[in-house]
């Protein structure tokens, strides 16, 4: 116990209520990548930490979105969050290094966001891999 | 355009120095000449009071009569415009207001900005249609000398470069607020020097004529 | 040291798989602030890119730019750029000391001459002051610097010091500290300013420079544009609020509460150019203004004597009370004599008069 204790402080609630009126933009955006989407088949991808969001913008953007009915996780260079929100063909992307901290939020416009696509390099090593796995199968049933 | 931070910092510093010097020693130079001058001694007895005349004309002459109105509407109109657009933005726009607290020590409410920048945007107008009246209409281009283009001239950039700075339409901000200021230091300097003394001398006339004419008896 | 690997086969050694790559691409577009659609542009030039040797000086500094680099929140994409350059050369973080440390930079200059990398923060005393102010080594600043630069590809003036001379320059600049960009002429200069700049903007350059092997696209102060290329005040979201003329005039009035915009409170945003307002600080957490306090400028040369950092921009840097008080002085002197002579030369004009008839005045007709 000090002095210190003494000293009243009055704790001040922010007001994160409020409307910065940086989310409604953004919204027109997905709808363009939408429809851009259904007409050409052309992805979009909206960068949300280049956007000059005011305080709880960006939450309040992804709870209007909502929740869909896909989630994925990828193990790569720590966790990537994948999910559908309530918007179909519109995808969160959450990068997140070893930490669990996030490095980079995307929204995706797509049928299925390309990261959660088998990559082409490893579609080509596949058979391979399953090759060697087959040999050693092969050889360990010799062995046994 | 690299030491454009520097440019902003010399403005508002050193030059701002000597251009509000300049205007406080040639603007009180005239002002003393002129009060102490006077006027010749009137040995008549007064019919009436000059103080409420004197006053009442300052603000009445801002008001054209029919007359003048009928004769030159353009002049009052366009003229009235500008004037008072320029008076707003000069005392009502916030970053003026703040530069006026800092050095006078007073303030108060000022006007959004949305409200300066349409006005500033008028007053723009209300000065080019001036200058184009004053170089079409063969009377006034035959009157005009130098020193009224070159008074214009202070004037317009002054509101100029505040709405280029204003809406940043130069690069980097720094050197667009650096000639907006520059601008500004210019017409302090020429204030004084030329027929821009009317911001106050105007008053002084009015005065003049409302008392003489007041102490005489003769509505003015 | 640098090797020949390339950046891909580097981080498939670290055991990044091919979507672990890809991510780390979108997260290096996003500190590059980059449009995410170019990450398979980054992925592809990044699988080629080499690793490069950076010589990381140190000269009239705080330490406070190696600070926001290296606390920044790790293990990161940042981490992993600064594991696939090879530093070869930094005083501070290095394990080497004493002669071991300077021959480190010696070898690093000899086996990559041409094509290292030099990031330097701090400023440093100029030709003509007085060397003794920063040494290392027992040599001078600008002999190191000269020399190190002397092989180098370009040159990364990382901070405010760096860039633009910083706190140490500032007025009365005791060390007559300058800015690299101040000594170096010859080699490509790029300044990533800031007190201390933003981290994933020093990697996001370093990765830029990584990526397409050559100079992002500058500004006129030598700072990539990528970064720099908005002001504080076109990026902010409270500029709405300072279009409807809503101020916050003290720190806890109710438009400071309501979180109004803070130009009256001395806010530099409109003249200083960085990606605060995007890229923010703390892994994105926040930035100043969004924690209530007005920017510095901290980006902009000069920083340190552009007025007090809590007074409107529009207010002029210098107390102009006395300059004023003198010359209205003046003004009132000069005012009287003038009054005097028109007073003397009027008197003296009815002195003089001589009286004229009516005669005189018919001769001359």
């Amino acid at each position: 116990m000090s002095a210190l204790d003494s000293i009243a402080i009055a704790v001040e609630v922010p007001r994160l209520a409020q409307e910065w009126g940086n989310a409604l933009p953004i919204l027109h955006e997905i709808r363009h990548g939408l429809e851009r989407l259904a007409a050409t088949g052309e992805p979009t991808l909206i960068d949300l930490r280049a956007i000059p969001f005011g305080p709880g913008d960006e939450a309040r953007l992804l709870e209007r979105l909502g929740r869909g009915e896909v989630e994925a996780r990828i193990h790569a260079l720590g966790e990537t969050l994948i999910r559908e929100t309530a918007i179909p063909a519109v995808w969160l992307v959450d990068f997140l290094n070893a930490e669990g901290e996030r490095i980079a939020l995307h929204l995706q416009i797509d049928r299925i966001p390309g990261l959660l696509m088998t990559q082409p390099e490893d579609l080509a090593e596949a058979p391979a891999r399953l090759d060697r796995l087959l040999k050693e199968l092969a050889g360990g049933g010799e062995a046994a | 355009m690299s030491d454009s931070m520097e440019f902003l910092l010399w403005t508002k510093g050193t030059l701002f120095n000597w251009a509000l010097a300049i205007f406080a020693l040639g603007m009180l130079a005239r002002l003393v000449e002129i009060f102490w001058l006077g006027r010749a001694p009137n040995y008549a007895e007064a019919r009436a009071g000059q103080w409420g005349p004197g006053l009442r004309t300052v603000f009445t002459r801002s008001f054209a009569d029919p007359g003048t109105f009928k004769r030159s509407g353009f002049d009052v109109l366009v003229g009235w415009v500008w004037h008072l657009g320029f008076i707003i933005v000069l005392f009502l726009f916030i970053p003026h207001i703040e530069l006026i607290k800092s050095v006078f020590g007073m303030a108060w409410p000022g006007l959004p900005n949305p409200v300066i920048d349409a006005i500033s945007a008028l007053t723009l107008a209300g000065l080019v249609a001036a200058l184009v009246h004053r170089l079409t209409h063969p009377v006034k281009k035959h009157l005009s000398d130098f020193e009224d283009y070159l008074t214009w001239a202070v004037t317009f950039l002054v509101v100029l470069t505040g709405y280029v700075a204003y809406h940043r339409l130069i690069n980097p901000y720094p050197l667009a607020l650096g000639i907006h200021i520059l601008s500004v230091e210019i017409f302090l300097v020429v204030l004084p020097f030329t027929k821009l003394t009317h911001m106050f001398t105007a008053f002084i006339a009015r005065w003049y004529n409302g008392a003489i004419f007041g102490r005489k008896g003769v509505q003015s | 040291m640098a090797t020949s690997k390339t950046l891909g086969e580097s981080l498939r050694e670290h055991g990044v798989s091919r979507r672990g790559f890809l991510k780390f691409c979108a997260a290096t577009a996003t500190m590059m602030a980059l449009p995410p659609t170019m990450a398979p542009a980054i992925a592809a030039a990044l699988e080629k890119a080499r690793r490069p040797s950076v010589i990381w000086l140190s000269f009239q500094e705080c330490t406070g730019c190696i600070e926001s680099l290296t606390r920044s929140h790790s293990p990161t994409v940042e981490n992993l750029i600064l594991d696939v350059v090879s530093l070869d050369y930094q005083h501070t973080l290095q394990v080497a000391s004493g002669e071991l440390a300077e021959e480190a930079r010696l070898q690093a200059m000899r086996e990559n001459h041409g094509s290292y990398l030099v990031i330097v923060d701090g400023s440093l005393p100029g030709p003509g002051s007085n060397m003794g102010y920063s040494t290392v080594a027992g040599h001078s600043n600008l002999d190191i610097l000269l020399e190190t630069v002397e092989g180098a590809a370009a040159v990364i003036a990382v901070g405010t010091c760096a860039a633009f001379g910083g706190l140490p320059r500032a007025h009365p600049n005791p060390t007559g500290a300058v800015a690299v960009q101040d000594i170096i002429t010859n080699k490509p200069v790029i300044n990533v300013s800031g007190c201390p700049p933003i981290p994933t903007v020093i990697s996001g350059v370093l990765a830029q420079f990584l990526t397409f092997g050559k100079l992002p696209e500058l500004d006129a102060y030598g700072r990539p544009l990528a970064f720099f290329g908005q002001s504080i005040h076109d990026r902010c979201y409270r500029r709405p609020f300072y279009d409807k003329g809503l101020f916050a005039e003290t720190f806890d009035d109710e438009g400071a509460k309501a979180g109004w915009c803070l130009y009256r409170l001395g806010c530099k945003g409109p003249s200083t150019y960085n990606a605060c307002a995007t890229m923010r600080w703390n892994a994105g957490t926040s930035w100043p203004v969004e924690s209530g306090h007005p920017c510095l400028g901290c980006s902009e040369p000069d920083f340190w004597d552009a007025g007090s950092f809590y007074q409107a921009l529009s207010v002029p840097t210098v107390d102009s009370t006395q300059t004023l008080g003198l010359a209205a002085a003046a003004g009132v002197v000069i005012g009287g004599a003038a009054a005097a002579l028109a007073k003397h030369g009027k008197t003296k004009a009815v002195a003089d008069r001589e009286p004229v008839t009516v005669e005189q005045l018919e001769q001359k007709l």
